[in-house]
């Protein structure tokens, strides 16, 4: 194998690791480990409104949380509410309605008359306004 | 408002009718001359408010479904705040 031709694999290798890279990248933003614990734990659950709740007692560090999270859901929102020409809260409540649908057994969810309940492996009592 | 526009297009409708009904008998124009002035141009409004109303339900469940692709995407795009 001449060295031109090492050269030239290398080159290759790196632009396809750049390729790889550059797709795998969304799929690796996973949720935080503290988040995924209160999920899991029920402390935290999935709003109808699209947003975030704290289910029971308040701690500084799980309102820091779900502070977060929810200011960033906010601006996602927020930016394909206006791609799609919809408001804020329509965007929104369309959100909430597929994040409850998208909850795992144990996790939290609001149901429509505003009660928390933990999610089974039956489908989760939604708005009659989700699609 | 719109009502200005029904009100003359109604009023004209019912000149049409009273001018055949005055050729054949004079019963008949002054039936005629009772719906022109007292059915025609008074009902226009009434039934607006309810249609609307109705409409903007629609509105916002035909949204729902609209968006409902793109938050889905929305939600796998961004899996850690999800």
């Amino acid at each position: 194998m001449t060295p031109l031709n090492i050269r030239r694999m290398a080159l290759g290798s790196a632009l396809a690791a750049l390729a790889i890279g550059s797709f795998a990248a969304p799929a690796l933003a996973q949720r935080d480990p503290a988040y995924a614990a209160a999920r899991a734990a029920g402390t935290v659950g999935e709003k109808m409104d699209g947003y975030l709740g704290i289910v029971g007692a308040a701690t500084p560090e799980l309102q820091a949380l779900v502070d977060d999270i929810n200011i960033r859901r906010r601006a996602v929102y927020a930016e394909r509410a206006q791609a799609e020409g919809a408001t804020l809260a329509e965007y929104s409540f369309t959100a909430g309605c597929l994040a409850i649908s998208r909850t795992s057994p144990g996790e939290m969810y609001q149901a429509p008359d505003g009660s928390w309940q933990r999610r089974t492996s039956a489908p989760p009592m939604r708005h009659s306004s989700c699609p | 408002m719109t009502s200005a526009k029904l009100t003359t297009s109604a009023c004209r409708a019912h000149k049409a009718l009273m001018r055949g009904t005055m050729a054949s008998t004079a019963k008949g124009a002054v039936l005629a001359l009772g719906v022109f002035a007292l059915g025609g141009c008074i009902t226009v409004n009434a039934p607006a408010e309810p249609i609307v109303i109705e409409l903007n339900i629609n509105i916002t469940q035909e949204v729902i479904y609209r968006l409902a692709e793109d938050a889905g995407n929305t939600i796998d795009e961004n899996a850690d705040i999800f």
